[in-house]
């Protein structure tokens, strides 16, 4: 197989997926061919991701399995695809998560069920085309794109108030995509082309680095989302139906931070060094605020949703500490966020199926009726606050570390998301799962189907493997984060202190 | 033979996971064989290993696999067999098989032994993980896994809320401390490039006048990052101010306080700071903290259980100022003492807890004391054993011939109090000898209480007082054996002119500028400083006695004579309220303000929803046009934005 097309068979195959659903789904099977087709077509794109990651050699830090196509050459836009040890982790995760979120939503959706699943795989072919574009013109076209099966998954079959979550979201990240699109030509013309590899081997001007890297930031920071621009969050997933929760959290909440490795730190050294206190700043109240705010909630799902906000706030912090534990250990923190805030929103989706409230106060003594919920929410519940052993520690545990050699500060007031953390969490669990079962309806609660039961099993080993032996995935990620690093200059003094007078007074002829 | 000390660490997970996983297959007696048979070959195994690596000489280390590795920073899965572990072995796999053995008696009652016997072994893996930990994240692993296994055994009874709240409290409190286990981790990588104990202690030596800065100050680097190694210690050990979780801890079935909340877990703190003597060591100021935290923790602890009814917390106050004893001990670079410590007090203390187990188990789940009493001829081979741990804990014995287990370990340790000649010494040596007398009263209090004068439980449950079933005897009988003949046994080469040798490389003492060492400087103590223990010990008993047996009507008496000081001393020192005032509230304040006010009342109000409705009053203005949706109209506004921004990006690029 080594030649063939592959990063272009994972990009298009959903593609091709929801349009014979479009096109054959008929009659009285249609809801579920549709079905069945989203899951083949899911699972096929997975096996042809894993043969990519068995071809994927992790010693090599540039990228591989490249493929370009014509597009347009007069500008040097051409549609060019390629996966680092990076991208190809969020590739599988994407390609993972998919059949996943298909079998969850397998009886939960009832109503479109063809418009649904052909959203889904349309979905997919977006977030894969953007982990796997070498091109901005395609990332732009990829990134943005995301958002319109996303929205429309939301919009059509969320909530009750899914509305104005959906709105909320598009506006959001409408003002970031613009302006990111701006940088975008900017680039093109400064490069002449649009060669993501090509950017990052030009020399932007520091002082041009930091309008790039603002309004790249405007976009990647809703997207991931940083704090105080995270409020469409716990909207959007409170209204979203749980797989599009599951996705949501486990993919889209990831571009952000992948935007931040792929662009703004190996294009803009200067400004990401330039920027980093702020980032911190705003990554530690991320973490504090979002963590407490969490405490509060009353809603099961936007608990879930605070606590991603806290959890990407390590990642940002992680990306900007600028060194190998930190970066490493924040892509490997989106990874383990992935799994685990999936696996969480499924849980959600468990009950919710059962009972159709997401209210903390209405379950209760679960455990009763439910010891393998109980026993799968334990699990995922310890490795939401990091438990060693499961996903959550390795990530947490190394952008911490990261950010001690950094700035013991920043370390100090964000480990105490390591408490808070723990409050959050245990006092979710304690209300849902401990207890007695006092609430009549849930007496007649099932435990988990087979279907529940397939759904976890493979969430619980990642969490485990990736937790006891990360080795599998470090050893791809630590070159690609080392050739990201090699791009950021040694951050001198003297240096920064020009990017800073030349910052200010542009901030003040703008005035 | 390190494969086969490897199978020790890990048969109770193997034991844990066919018990929590098989049990439809496996059935209640199963599970129980399973575990328990694995915690006995464990125990085996460990004893093997101890005479092997401990009195052979002759630690190893066994390598497993990779594990975290990020530039240059490296934590792979190793097993480190050295004096020190295989001690902790020994200690953990011998009470968690007597355990494992009793609790089929004890929860013969319960509807999940399969569970209750999954997690019990799955805490004795965690334990061990940590006891032979060759790194500090390792240890770090081991650090949180007893503490979730401890949670879970805690909560064991999810029904009950006060079980669920404990459990959470617990979990929690001991977060704190590994918040500052986990900086001091960074602050060890950050300085030595490494978080191998091998090659961290093989360079303390050349940073013993290196500076941290930390938190914008400048500080000696060992002394910041052993205090902060210290907080999580603190937090494990049941210190004073990170000690409230413990007490409420009972609420966890009894085997799990013997186990857990007495023998091995409480005490990791106590071997963290054994294991890191190399780095302490160097730490001056770190020492005399941890002496006067631990003197000031088994001062504290005792007045407290002076006070308290319910048996199984008399116990765990005991625990924790036994805890002080051996913090001031390590406090005082005495590390040899504390471990010896350390051992007698898992076999008398399991021995207790266990007992008082029994006692529980007897009087049909009454806990409170006094709805005890009259019961020693009914109970008789408890009552004996009671007796026996008793003894053991206040140190009874001949000072120079012969005594129970903490005559000889408790006893080196006030001795190493005196030798050292220092002012925290002193206070230590103060605060422990009052200590031991207050040990002695709550011990014979308790005894009294429990066993003797008029039984003041009701007909119904006199009735149906009974002795344990030999399940649970045989385990109190082995722990019996050791809590008489561990501080005889173990005197020698613990603490004994030859100590060294015995610990070899695991545990470092810096002599000091005489090139004496504190182990020996005890020895040499006067002989009334090895009398007053045992003297203060015998007031102990001899005031419970005239308290609980001569002159009941006394301690109703003291108490309202010294209201004010009985009422501190029974709400213990009120921790728990200060704490809920300064923090737990607080925070919950807090969570709900930046929710509704920050999130809601600002962001939303300014943000979106802001630029919404701005948008839309404009739009309304301008025209009478609507389409439905007000976010149409926010999105003039942004355009502004962008073509503003557009236009600075070319200008710059141009």
């Amino acid at each position: 197989m080594s030649g063939a097309p592959l990063l272009t068979l994972i990009t298009f195959g959903p593609l091709v997926g929801a349009l014979m659903i479009m096109l054959f789904a008929r009659g009285d099977e249609k809801a579920s061919n549709a079905r069945w087709v989203a899951l083949w077509a899911s699972s096929f794109v997975f096996l042809v991701s894993l043969l990519v990651w068995a071809q994927f050699d992790p010693t090599n830090p540039g990228f591989q399995m490249k493929e370009t196509y014509e597009w347009f050459p007069e500008f040097n836009i051409a549609f060019r695809l390629g996966v680092d040890g990076i991208s190809i982790y969020f590739i599988l995760l994407s390609t993972f998560l998919t059949p996943i979120c298909i079998l969850a939503s397998w009886t939960s959706v009832d109503k479109r069920v063809s418009e649904y699943m052909a959203a889904f795989l349309a979905l997919e072919t977006f977030m894969v085309g953007m982990f796997c574009a070498l091109d901005m013109i395609a990332f732009y076209v990829f990134f943005e794109g995301v958002l319109i099966p996303m929205f429309l998954i939301i919009g059509v079959w969320g909530g009750a108030r899914r509305i104005y979550a959906s709105f909320k979201f598009f506006l959001y990240t409408l003002l970031g995509s613009v302006l990111m699109l701006v940088a975008i030509i900017a680039m093109i013309v400064q490069v002449g082309g649009s060669s993501i590899e090509e950017a990052m081997l030009f020399d932007f001007d520091p002082e041009l680095q930091i309008w790039l890297w603002l309004a790249f930031f405007a976009s990647f920071s809703v997207k991931m989302p940083m704090w105080p621009v995270h409020t469409w969050l716990p909207d959007a997933h409170v209204e979203a139906p749980t797989a599009g929760s599951v996705i949501l959290a486990g993919v889209l909440l990831k571009m952000g931070g992948y935007g931040f490795l792929r662009f703004s730190l190996p294009m803009f050294p200067d400004a990401s060094a330039y920027f980093s206190d702020m980032v911190y700043a705003l990554s530690i109240v991320a973490i504090v605020y979002t963590s407490l705010v969490a405490l509060a909630q009353e809603d099961m799902k936007k608990l879930i949703a605070y606590s991603s906000v806290a959890h990407m706030g390590y990642v940002t912090l992680g990306i900007f500490t600028g060194n190998a534990q930190g970066v490493e250990g924040a892509v490997f923190q989106m990874l383990s966020h992935g799994i685990v805030s999936a696996a969480l929103f499924l849980c959600v989706g468990v009950v919710y199926d059962r009972m159709h409230t997401r209210e903390i106060s209405r379950y209760g003594g679960l455990v009763h009726r439910m010891p393998k919920y109980a026993a799968v929410m334990m699990i995922f519940t310890m490795a939401s606050v990091g438990l060693p052993g499961t996903s959550g520690f390795i990530g947490e545990f190394l952008v911490l570390a990261g950010a001690f050699l950094a700035n013991t500060w920043v370390a100090a007031l964000a480990a105490t998301g390591l408490i808070l953390g723990a409050a959050y969490m245990l006092m979710l669990y304690r209300r849902v799962i401990f207890g007695k079962l006092e609430h009549d309806d849930l007496k007649s609660i099932s435990d988990l189907t087979w279907r529940e039961a397939a759904i976890f099993t493979p969430l619980v080993i990642l969490v485990l493997w990736m937790g006891i032996y990360p080795a599998s995935f470090l050893d791809g990620i630590q070159p690609a984060v080392a050739e990201v690093l090699s791009r950021a200059p040694v951050s001198t003094a003297s240096s920064l202190q020009d990017i800073g007078d030349q910052a200010r007074s542009l901030l003040a002829s703008l005035r | 033979m390190k494969a086969l000390y490897s199978l020790a660490v890990f048969l109770p997970l193997i034991g844990a996971l066919a018990a929590g996983f098989g049990n439809r297959r496996l059935g209640d007696r199963g599970a129980q064989i399973v575990t328990s048979g694995g915690l006995i070959l464990a125990a085996i195994i460990s004893i093997v290993a101890f005479i092997d690596v401990a009195l052979g000489h002759n630690p190893d280390r066994a390598v497993l696999f990779r594990w975290i590795e990020s530039g240059n920073f490296d934590a792979a899965w190793i097993l480190r067999f050295d004096t020190l572990s295989v001690v902790m072995m020994c200690v953990v796999t011998i009470v968690s098989a007597c355990v494992h053995v009793y609790s089929i008696g004890y929860m013969s009652h319960d509807h999940s032994k399969p569970r209750f016997m999954a997690y019990l072994s799955l805490f004795t893996f965690s334990m061990l993980m940590l006891v032979t930990a060759d790194n500090l994240v390792q240890m770090f692993f081991g650090w949180e896994g007893v503490g979730v296994c401890s949670y879970l055994l805690i909560g064991f009874w999810f029904d009950r809320p006060a079980a669920n709240a404990a459990a959470m409290k617990a979990f929690i409190v001991n977060r704190v401390g590994d918040f500052g286990f986990a900086l001091g981790i960074f602050g060890i990588f950050l300085l030595f490039e490494t978080v191998s104990f091998g090659s961290i202690f093989s360079a303390v030596p050349q940073y013993t006048e290196a500076r941290l800065q930390f938190l914008g100050m400048d500080l000696p680097a060992l002394e910041i990052l052993c205090l902060l190694l210290f907080i999580g210690a603190m937090g494990k050990s049941a210190q004073l101010g990170l000690h409230t979780w413990l007490p409420d801890a009972m609420e966890g079935p009894t085997p799990v306080s013997a186990l857990i909340h007495a023998a091995t877990m409480v005490t990791a703190g106590v071997f963290m700071v054994c294991r890191l003597s190399p780095i302490f060591e160097y730490a001056p100021n770190v020492m005399a903290f941890v002496t006067m935290i631990g003197a000031f923790t088994a001062f504290f602890a005792a007045t407290v259980g002076l006070t308290q009814f319910d048996i199984k917390r008399v116990i765990a106050y005991s625990t924790c100022s036994q805890l002080g004893y051996m913090f001031f001990a390590v406090g005082l670079s005495a590390y040899p003492a504390a471990m010896f410590h350390l051992t007698t007090h898992a076999f008398f203390k399991a021995l207790l807890f266990l007992g008082a187990g029994s006692v529980i188990h007897a009087m049909s789940d009454e806990q409170d004391m006094r709805n005890m009493g009259g019961i020693r001829g009914h109970i008789k081979q408890t009552y004996i054993l009671m007796w026996i741990g008793s003894l053991a804990l206040a140190g009874v014995g001949i000072p120079a011939v012969v005594g129970f287990a903490g005559f000889y370990s408790k006893d080196m340790i006030l001795e190493v109090a005196y030798a050292a000649g220092s002012v925290p010494g002193m206070l230590a040596f103060i605060f422990g000898i009052a200590a031991a007398c207050m040990t002695a009263f709550y011990s014979w209090r308790l005894l009294f209480m429990t066993f003797h004068g008029q039984p003041r439980a009701d007909e119904k449950v006199m009735a149906h007082v009974h002795e344990s079933p030999p399940v649970m005897l045989w385990p109190l009988y082995v722990l019996a054996f050791g809590a008489v003949v561990s501080g005889i046994a173990l005197y020698g080469p613990f603490v004994g002119h030859h100590f060294q040798e015995f610990w070899g490389d695991s545990i470092f003492i810096l002599a000091d500028s005489e090139g004496h060492n504190i182990i020996d400087k005890a020895h040499h103590v006067p002989f009334w400083v090895k009398a007053l223990p045992v003297v203060v010990t015998a007031l102990g008993i001899f005031l419970a006695w005239k308290f609980y047996i001569k002159d009941t009507s006394l301690p109703k008496k003291t108490a309202e004579a010294f209201e004010g000081l009985h009422k501190f001393f029974f709400n213990k020192w009120y921790f728990d309220e200060a704490y809920d005032w300064l923090f737990v509230r607080p925070a919950k304040r807090v969570a709900r303000v930046l929710w509704q006010r920050g999130d809601i009342g600002i962001i939303d109000r300014f943000g979106p929803d802001g630029i919404s409705s701005l948008a839309k009053r404009a739009a309304d203005k301008a025209s009478k046009l609507q389409s439905g949706y007000v976010y149409h109209y926010a999105f003039a506004m942004l355009i502004g934005v962008v073509a503003l921004v557009a236009w600075r990006i070319f200008q710059q690029g141009a």
